[in-house]
This record gives C-alpha cells, sequence and structure tokens, in this order.
C-alpha cells in the first residue's frame, strides 16, 4: 500500500482507501461486508457471481473489480439490490443440485451462508434436477459437480497459487461445467495440500475423509452470518458516518 | 371466539418434521390453547370438515396421492406452510431426481445385488402411481410460507407457527434459519 489515501462513501458511510485497491477491498479493511460469492481475498477478481453487484455513481458494477476511486458513491446494502443477490443465489440453488440435510459442507457453504444472510426461505423458481458428474478417482479429494456454482475460484488458485492446471471451465452459458486436464482427477498433479481445493467456498471439491468432523453448532456460519468476521471491525474501529 | 385450526400432514417426508413438531415438549400444553387440531396424523381424523386456518406441510410430491393430498390441504387451509426439507426442495426422496425413475426402479426391483431369480416392480393397483420425480410442495399449489430445516427445530416451528396464529409472517432469528 503506497500513496496518499482518498475517501469514498458506502451507503453514506466514509470508507479510506489506498490507490490501486478495488471496492471490496477498501470495504473489507474498513468493516463494511458487501455479500460477494467468487471473490477470495487470497485471488484475482474474475467478477463472475455479480453477488457483489453494487451501484456505483449510479450505474451497476461488481466490488470486486471496480477500482475505488475518489468521491465515489456507492449503493451495496439496498433493498433492491439485496433482492436481486436473493435471486442470483436463489438461481445458483436450482441449477444445481444442492441437498444441505447431508452435504458435508453443510454450516461451512458460503452459498448456503449467503442464502442465511439475505433472508432466502427456499428457492422457488423451477428446479432444474440436471445432470452432473462426480469424480471420486483421486486418492484424496473427490469432485461433485452437483454442487458447483461455477465461480472459478479454483481454476484461479491452481493457475496463480499452485503453479498448475488443474481447473478449466468448458462450454458457455447454462451448459457451462467444471473441466479438468485430464479424463479423470487421479491423473492430473492436483494435491490436496493445493489452494485450489481449499478454495472452493461450496461442497464441490472435498478432501476425502474430512467430512462432518465439526460437530453442528461449531461450523463456521452455524452462530453468526457470513460477513460478521468483516463487520466486526468496524465495531472496534467506527468508520465515520457521511451526511 | 373459538380457536384457531391446526391441520398437519405427512407426505412423501419421514415424519421426523412431525417428531421434532411433537419436541416443543411442555409448550403442547401451550399449544393446546392456541389451536385446535384438525385432519392430522398426530389425532388420526381422516378428512376435512370445513376451512382450517394453518396447515402444515411435511414432504413432497413422489406419488398422485401425495398430490391429492396436498391439493385438499390448497382447498381447505387458509396459510399453506411447507415445513422442512422434502416439502421446500424434495429432500432426501429427490435424490431419485437424478437418476430417473425406471433406472430408480430397476435398480431396486430388478438388478439390485439382493433380487434373486428375476424380480418384478411392483404394481398393484393399491399403490399410489409414483410421478416421474418428486416435486416440492409449491410446485404443485401455491404455498404460502416455508419453514426450513431438516427437520426444523421445535424452536423453529413453534416461532413459525405462533407468529402465523398471531397474524404475523413468520420470522426467524440467524439460530433458527438452517436448512438442516
Amino acid at each position: 500500500m503506497s500513496g496518499e489515501t482518498f475517501t469514498f462513501t458506502v451507503d453514506g458511510v466514509e470508507i479510506e482507501a489506498f490507490p490501486g485497491q478495488t471496492i471490496i477491498q477498501a470495504c473489507d479493511a474498513a468493516g463494511v461486508y458487501i455479500p460477494r460469492l467468487c471473490y477470495h481475498p487470497d485471488l484475482e477478481p474474475a467478477g463472475h457471481c455479480r453477488v457483489c453487484t453494487c451501484k456505483i455513481d449510479g450505474r451497476r458494477s461488481s466490488a470486486c473489480t471496480m477500482p475505488a476511486s475518489r468521491g465515489m458513491v456507492v449503493e451495496s446494502n439496498t433493498a433492491e439490490l439485496n433482492a436481486d443477490r436473493r435471486t442470483v443465489i436463489e438461481m445458483l440453488f436450482v441449477e444445481g443440485n444442492h441437498f444441505c440435510p447431508y452435504c458435508e459442507k453443510s454450516g461451512d457453504c458460503e452459498l448456503q451462508a449467503l442464502a442465511y444472510r439475505l433472508g432466502l426461505a427456499a428457492p422457488e423458481l423451477p428446479y432444474q434436477w440436471p445432470h452432473r458428474e462426480l469424480d471420486a478417482s483421486h486418492p484424496d479429494i473427490f469432485i461433485d459437480r452437483n454442487r458447483c456454482v461455477l465461480c472459478s475460484r479454483c481454476i484461479r488458485a491452481s493457475r496463480t497459487e499452485d503453479g498448475k492446471t488443474v481447473f478449466g471451465f468448458e462450454r458457455r452459458g447454462i451448459h457451462m461445467r467444471l473441466n479438468i486436464d485430464a479424463k479423470a482427477l487421479d491423473e492430473t498433479n492436483i494435491a490436496a495440500a493445493d489452494k485450489a481445493v481449499h478454495v472452493c467456498p461450496v461442497g464441490c471439491i472435498v478432501i476425502k475423509r474430512t467430512g462432518y468432523r465439526t460437530p453442528y453448532g461449531s461450523r463456521r456460519f452455524d452462530q453468526a452470518p457470513i460477513g460478521s468476521d468483516i463487520e466486526v471491525k468496524r465495531a472496534h474501529h467506527p468508520a465515520k458516518e457521511g451526511r | 371466539m373459538a380457536k384457531p385450526k391446526l391441520a398437519t400432514c405427512s407426505l412423501a417426508g419421514c415424519f421426523g418434521c412431525h417428531m421434532s413438531f411433537l419436541d416443543i415438549d411442555e409448550r403442547l400444553v401451550e399449544l393446546v390453547d392456541l389451536v385446535d387440531l384438525d385432519k392430522s396424523p398426530l389425532d388420526d381424523k381422516k378428512d376435512f370438515d370445513g376451512i382450517v386456518d394453518v396447515g402444515l406441510v411435511e414432504g413432497g410430491c413422489a406419488n398422485e396421492h401425495n398430490v391429492h393430498v396436498l391439493r385438499q390441504f390448497r382447498q381447505h387451509c387458509r396459510i399453506l406452510v411447507s415445513v422442512g426439507a422434502c416439502a421446500i426442495n424434495g429432500g432426501v426422496p429427490a435424490m431419485r431426481n437424478l437418476v430417473g425413475l425406471r433406472e430408480c426402479l430397476e435398480e431396486a426391483y430388478l438388478k439390485g445385488p439382493t433380487v434373486e431369480a428375476g424380480g418384478l416392480i411392483p404394481n398393484d393397483e393399491d399403490l399410489p402411481l409414483l410421478l416421474d420425480r418428486v416435486y416440492p410442495s409449491h410446485e404443485i399449489v401455491k404455498i404460502d410460507y416455508f419453514l426450513p430445516g431438516c427437520p426444523p427445530s421445535a424452536d423453529t416451528i413453534w416461532e413459525g407457527l405462533r407468529a402465523l396464529l398471531s397474524g404475523h409472517e413468520p420470522k426467524l432469528p440467524y439460530k433458527l434459519f438452517k436448512y438442516e
């Protein structure tokens, strides 16, 4: 971080930012949570999921890719934007096969946690029940594409963090699927210690023999909503309320 | 003034939501003061004989009988609530949606490892016809409210029901708002 800081506002709250920071980075540092799914602080932003879409000076854009600039006026926590976010999450639920009750990621799943935070009691769009493939060929890792939300975190992590190219997308639109660079996962050079295995927000890429270890009640999102860890920073260092 | 009436049903579910409902423990005494139980597996009342204020639906629709009961509930309940994962998205029974009905029946009755000397897919006229897939309740009839969980905890059902009986929308606190 170098250069002079500047300020912009999010929902009327003044946020301090460094040149080069995106809106979501500056907000995270200031303790203001913007809901997001494909964004991961350790990876290059992709702007895929559109959950972090905000109104920036009146125009919609993803907060994870948009650089913050002086005097910017950002709207995030509004009924309209949260309703849109809820619909995006709802579409992801019906486009895949998400069975929370017996999924080992439940309680630790960012898709589920976003649905909780945004108050999605039940997806009401028509369920698609797509045919999705499972790959349990690798001794330590399995892929359950029923739960894939096409966030591309594993693709980015494999390339930039692991120096591999295990994952990629194939096809477009509703037919897009997570691909691997071999016929089966055990033919790739993936390892359980790879970053790509640990950044999956849902239960798609899972390390074998680790499921259901954390008891109900102690999992990441059991007690407090997703984003609480970011918002707690603001409680300790309250930002200046604008206007 | 007469007490509001409550009806419940279990469609393609496991009765876990009803068990969870009974887990409200001593609040059952309070419940008796709040409602009259109408058609429900809990009192074994077989048919509706009038309009009921609140209906709780457990389970999705896996066969034509489920659809028949659900439609009866919609016709007779002022407020209809989907309770639990199966009513909301089909739940565990909806795992068969990923396989297909024929393949599923063949695996269970013809090709399964415990089938000896050629099996038979049941086709008795007394058996309700299976649907092509398991449907969430709201894909069959209009559902007014949803109480998620597998099952929803006793506190979740109690909070939801109490809100509805006092004329409010169920607003669950974070710790009661769970999909499992």
